[in-house]
C-alpha cells in the first residue's frame, strides 16, 4: 500500500470545466456537494483506504524567524501567492492508478446546477519509511 | 501480562474454535474479543493454563455473538454436535491460518492485515498504528479480507510461495510506532519454518535473520541512512548472523534452490566479511546470475551491476546497467555510484541530485543529497 495526497486548490490550480464560485451556488447545491464528499469519505473507509481528510480556511498569516531575542515577523495574506491549498485528503491505496481514479472521483463532486464539477486535484505521494532489504 | 505468550495462543485458539464448529471469521472475532479481555483481567488474576482460558472465554464469546443472532448462528455453527475431525484428518491449524490469511483471493495489503491479526494476535489498533492509518480504516480492511475467504475451505493446502510473500512484505515494510512489524515477520517466519521442512521458508528466514543482524548499524544517531560500505560492522548481531548461516546452510543441502536461499546467500556473504574491502564479490556476482535466473527481475539485474562493478570494476558495472531500463526505481542512483568510482564526479552528482528528486522514502533521498552535495562540494574546492 502506498499513501497519496489528494490536493485541493482555492488558488493555483488550473481551471475547473464548471467554473462557478460556490456562493453563487444555491443551498440545495452546496448541501449536495457537501453530501458528496462525505459520502466519498466514508465510502473509502469501507473499503479500508482513508486515511485523513481536512480542509483549511482560506485565510492564512506567513511568518518567519527575525532573529535571536525578536518575536516572528508576520505579514499576509498575500493576494499575489500563487498557490492556495483549500484542503486534502489522505488515502492509502494498493496502486498509483487506483490513486487516479479515486481522485477523478473526488473531482466529480456535484456543483452549480448539480452538475460535477470537474476540478483539477493534485494527486502526490507520500515519501515512505526506508525498506529493510534493498540490495 | 505475558503478551508475547497470549499472540502465541491467538492461531492455536483459532483453529480449535474452528474446529469445533465455528466459521473462521466468527473464530477470529471471538478469539480477538477474548484477547481485548485478557488484557483487562489477566494482570490483576493470571490464569494457571493461559490456552484453557483463552479456548474457554473465546468459546463463550463466539457463543454469545452466535445467539445474538440465531439467523447468523446457522451460518456460523455448520452443524451442532459435528463430530471432531478423526486421526487421519487432524491438521496443524496454525499451519492452516497461515495459508488462508495469504490466500490468493486477497490484495497483499489485506493479507498482511489479516495474517497479523489472526496468526500474529495483534489488535487492530496496533495494526492500525504499524500502518499510519485510522484504526476505523484498518477494522474495515480486516473485515473485508474475512468476507473474501469465507468462502475458502479451511483445510484446503495452501501455496507456500503466497505466504512467503507476505511475510516478507511485513518484514520490509521498515519501522513505524510501537509494533517492531521486521522482528514481528521473523517471529512469524521462525514459527511457520518450525512446522514445515521447507526450503524457501528457511531461506527467508535466514535472509530476515540476516538482514536484523544489521539493524543497530544501518542508521547513524541522527537517523541517516549508513550505506553497508559504511557500516561499523562491530554493530552486527553475531547471534542473529550465525543463526541465518546455520539456516541457510541447512536449507541450501536440500538442493533445491530458490530466491529467498538466494537472496540470503548474498546477505550472508555480506555478514562473513569483517571489513568491507573483503567482501567476496565475486560470489556475490554468481548468487545474483543465480537470483536473476530464478526471478529474471529488473530489480536483480541492477543490484547485479552493484556487484559486478565491485568485482570486476565500475566499467563493468556499468556495462552491466547499459540494458536497463533508466526509470527503474534507483536506477540514476546505481549510476552516480558506479559513475563515481570510474573518476566521472560531474555525471555522478547530476545523478544523484536526479535519483534524490525520484527517491521513494525520505531517508534515501536524504541520503541521495547528501551524496550530490558532497560531490558538488568537492568539484568547487
Amino acid at each position: 500500500m502506498a499513501k497519496y495526497l489528494l490536493l485541493k486548490h482555492y488558488r493555483g490550480a488550473p481551471a475547473s470545466v464548471n467554473d462557478v464560485p460556490m456562493d453563487q451556488w444555491t443551498p440545495e447545491e452546496l448541501s449536495a456537494h457537501i453530501q458528496y464528499m462525505q459520502d466519498f469519505a466514508a465510502r473509502l473507509e469501507g473499503t479500508g483506504e482513508f486515511v485523513d481528510g481536512q480542509a483549511l480556511s482560506p485565510e492564512g498569516t506567513f511568518v518567519r524567524y527575525d532573529g535571536e531575542g525578536r518575536p516572528p515577523v508576520t505579514d499576509g495574506p498575500f493576494a499575489e501567492t500563487k498557490d492556495l491549498i483549500a484542503g486534502w485528503m489522505v488515502i492509502d491505496v494498493e496502486t498509483y492508478e487506483r490513486a487516479l481514479e479515486l481522485a477523478g472521483e473526488l473531482s466529480a463532486a456535484p456543483g452549480a446546477a448539480g452538475k460535477p464539477i470537474h476540478e483539477w486535484l493534485e494527486v502526490r505521494p507520500f515519501l515512505a519509511a526506508a525498506p529493510t532489504i534493498t540490495e | 501480562m505475558d503478551e508475547a505468550l497470549q499472540r502465541t495462543l491467538t492461531p492455536t485458539v483459532i483453529g480449535i474454535l474452528v474446529r469445533r464448529g465455528a466459521h473462521f471469521a466468527a473464530a477470529e472475532d471471538a478469539v480477538q474479543d477474548a484477547l481485548v479481555e485478557a488484557v483487562r483481567a489477566w494482570p490483576d488474576d493470571p490464569p494457571r493454563d493461559p490456552k484453557g482460558w483463552l479456548v474457554t472465554v473465546a468459546w463463550r464469546k463466539f457463543l454469545d455473538a452466535a445467539r445474538a443472532d440465531t439467523s447468523r448462528r446457522h451460518r456460523e455453527v455448520r452443524v451442532e454436535g459435528e463430530p471432531m475431525p478423526g486421526p487421519g484428518e487432524v491438521v496443524d491449524d496454525t499451519l492452516q491460518l497461515y495459508f488462508l490469511c495469504a490466500h490468493p483471493s486477497l490484495t497483499p495489503a489485506s493479507a498482511v492485515a489479516l495474517t497479523l491479526r489472526a496468526v500474529g494476535g495483534l489488535t487492530t489498533r496496533q495494526i492500525a498504528q504499524a500502518y499510519l492509518v485510522p484504526e476505523a480504516t484498518m477494522a474495515q480492511r480486516i473485515s473485508r479480507a474475512k468476507r473474501t475467504v469465507s468462502g475458502v475451505r479451511f483445510n484446503q493446502p495452501g501455496d507456500v510461495a503466497t505466504v512467503l510473500r507476505v511475510l516478507y512484505l511485513v518484514f520490509n515494510e521498515g519501522y513505524s510506532g510501537d509494533v517492531d512489524l521486521a522482528g514481528e515477520a521473523i517471529r512469524l517466519t521462525r514459527q511457520l519454518a518450525a512446522k514445515t521442512n521447507h526450503e524457501e521458508i528457511a531461506g527467508l528466514l535466514a535472509l530476515m535473520l540476516l538482514h536484523h543482524a544489521r539493524r543497530p548499524a544501518r542508521t547513524g544517531p541522527d537517523g541517516r541512512l549508513v550505506p553497508l560500505a559504511e557500516q561499523d560492522r562491530s554493530l552486527w548481531n553475531t547471534r542473529l548472523i550465525t543463526e541465518g548461516v546455520d539456516v541457510l546452510q541447512t536449507a541450501l543441502t536440500r538442493d533445491r534452490l530458490g530466491e529467498f536461499q538466494a537472496q540470503a546467500a548474498i546477505a550472508a556473504l555480506h555478514a562473513d566479511a569483517r571489513t568491507a574491502e573483503e567482501t567476496d564479490w565475486v560470489q556475490i556476482v554468481e548468487w545474483y546470475d543465480e537470483l536473476v535466473r530464478l526471478t529474471d527481475s529488473p530489480v536483480a539485474r541492477l543490484n547485479r551491476a552493484v556487484a559486478v562493478g565491485e568485482a570486476d570494476g565500475p566499467r563493468a558495472g556499468l556495462a552491466a546497467l547499459a540494458g536497463l531500463d533508466p526509470a527503474l526505481p534507483r536506477h540514476p542512483a546505481v549510476a552516480a555510484y558506479l559513475h563515481e568510482r570510474d573518476g566521472d564526479p560531474v555525471t555522478a552528482a547530476r545523478l544523484y541530485a536526479e535519483a534524490a528528486r525520484s527517491a521513494p522514502n525520505l531517508p534515501e533521498r536524504d541520503h541521495l543529497t547528501r551524496q550530490a552535495a558532497r560531490l558538488k562540494a568537492e568539484l568547487r574546492s
